[in-house]
């Protein structure tokens, strides 16, 4: 099982959370009419062994979205901050 | 050497310890006209195939670690093809028909039992799709046949179908083809096979690089047991298909790898005859020659590669597992495991050519793959021999998801499969 620290609630037991995929994924403009820009957003994903950011959703505890930064052949996790922020930069949206 | 009644009474006096290695362990040659990515059973078979089928034996199976090691050691030996959409029964019923007579062909006993499949449909909605389903069947000439909840405690005894449980079981569909094979055997089977064609299986081998000739077309590959020159390789690597297939520039697939747990239970006196299976409260079943109860459990969610799961999974199928058969409570599990399956959005597999010439590619098989083994391993190499898709395997190729041609199995067999 996953221990997943929350920026808001500390380290919480994975089941709290609900998973919410490939956070790099990038939703194409609602304009956008290329088929291969919705084919890749809505079908492909990188599927990497190692490194992997990914959305969290903290269904059981604070009710917001976390992007999590896991490596996926030891399943250990980097970090996780507010989702819309780059893991690491620490930005402010 | 033919296994017979005769030389298994001869190795019999000398205790079963002169039996000759079942499979040649050669130093890689240069160069192959075909190269299998994968020593699981799918590979192993379409390396048979190939060699018996369609007369190119100048084949090699590269194998990470041991042949049969990944999923095909690691699931839950189910059999069956009652499919909802007719794409898909076509391919598992081509595969079902190849498993009743795969001992005889292999001269190998794959201990395929066709024991049935008891699917269970739990409440009104359940039963509505369910009846949907075996018509569907039906129309596609695969036996698939109703049962009231009395009939489908007769066919399994000890099955809960008490009104009082949380999901009361409205009625069963039974497949009576379906059944369970010995894994093992499988594998062992099919390189035993394939060895004597010819085919070079290469244990210990992992793939590192796959090169490709300015045309854009496969030249070889490079492992760790030195280059190999190949203008075909075919790619059966479940759930790190993505990464073999990266080596060859194609990052992006739409696939996404996640654990899937099985467990099993200490040996009991037999006690279940047939596999059950439930996809609504995630629960399946079957009881091996040994003795011990079989259990499938569900996937995580999350991308993984490690090959263990989260404990909740294996908790909330033992749930299941206990309100149908209560009397199993107090029965002590010995081992559980995961293995690494690659997941389609439409839950069927990927097989056919790829983008990049001479590479093709059998995956996206997620938590179903083993029953199709013989079928899989047969149309990858028809689709190797020709160059194109076999027509079986033309649904399934890699363009669907473009063309928005999706073969919805997720709906169809809900998670269990």
């Amino acid at each position: 099982m996953i221990l997943i620290s929350c920026p808001w609630c500390g380290d919480r037991d994975q089941t709290e959370f609900a998973y919410g995929g490939d956070a790099t994924v990038q939703r194409p403009a609602p304009d956008d009419a290329d088929p291969t820009r919705w084919f890749d957003y809505v079908h492909t994903r990188d599927n990497p062994r190692g490194s992997h950011r990914e959305l969290w959703f903290h269904a059981f505890g604070c009710r917001q979205w976390v992007e999590v930064t896991r490596d996926t052949a030891t399943h250990a996790v980097a970090g996780a901050v507010l989702a819309g922020l780059r893991v690491g930069e620490g930005e402010t949206p | 050497m033919r296994f017979s009644f005769l030389s298994l009474l001869r190795n019999a006096f000398s205790a079963h310890r002169d039996w000759p290695e079942q499979w040649r362990s050669p130093e890689p040659k240069p160069a192959y006209d075909v190269v299998i990515v994968g020593g699981g059973g799918h590979g192993l078979a379409a390396a048979y195939f190939l060699a018996a089928e369609f007369g190119i034996r100048n084949v090699a199976v590269v194998e990470r670690g041991w042949i049969g090691g990944g999923n095909s050691g690691r699931n839950t030996t189910i059999v069956r093809s009652n499919y909802l959409l007719e794409d898909s029964e076509a391919l598992y019923d081509h595969s079902l028909k190849i498993w009743e007579n795969l001992s005889q062909t292999l001269n190998y006993n794959v201990m395929f039992s066709p024991r049935g499949i008891l699917m269970l449909a739990h409440g009104h909605h359940d039963v509505q799709s369910f009846t949907r389903h075996l018509h569907a069947n039906r129309l596609a000439g695969i036996d698939s046949e109703w049962l009231s909840p009395e009939e489908a405690r007769a066919f399994c005894p000890g099955l809960n179908i008490s009104k009082d449980i949380r999901y009361p079981i409205g009625g069963a569909t039974l497949q009576r083809r379906g059944g369970v094979a010995r894994h093992d055997a499988v594998v062992w089977g099919f390189a035993r096979a394939a060895s004597a064609l010819g085919v070079d299986i290469l244990q210990n081998c992992e793939v590192t690089g796959i090169r490709r000739g300015p045309d854009g077309a496969v030249t070889g590959l490079d492992t760790t047991r030195g280059a190999i020159a190949t203008r075909k390789i075919g790619v059966s690597a479940a759930g790190h298909t993505s990464v073999v297939l990266e080596m060859a520039g194609l990052g992006r697939l739409p696939l996404e790898s996640t654990p899937l747990q099985a467990l099993v239970s200490e040996p009991l006196k037999p006690l279940i005859s047939c596999v059950v299976m439930s996809n609504t409260i995630h629960a399946y079943i079957s009881q091996s020659d040994k003795g011990d109860l079989v259990i499938g459990a569900g996937t995580d969610q999350y991308v993984s590669y490690s090959q263990t799961g989260g404990l909740q999974i294996t908790a909330h199928t033992l749930d299941a597992i206990c309100e149908l058969f209560p009397h199993l409570r107090r029965v002590r599990m010995m081992r559980n495991w995961g293995g690494i399956v690659d997941n389609t959005v439409d839950r069927s597999p990927i097989l056919g050519p790829t983008p990049v010439p001479g590479l093709f590619v059998n995956c996206g098989w997620g938590t179903g793959g083993f029953k199709a083994t013989p079928g899989a391993g047969h149309l990858l190499a028809a689709t190797i021999a020709r160059g194109e898709a076999h027509p079986i395997a033309a649904p399934f190729g890699l363009d669907r998801f473009a063309r928005g041609r999706l073969i919805d199995e997720a709906a169809a067999a809900a998670v269990a499969h």
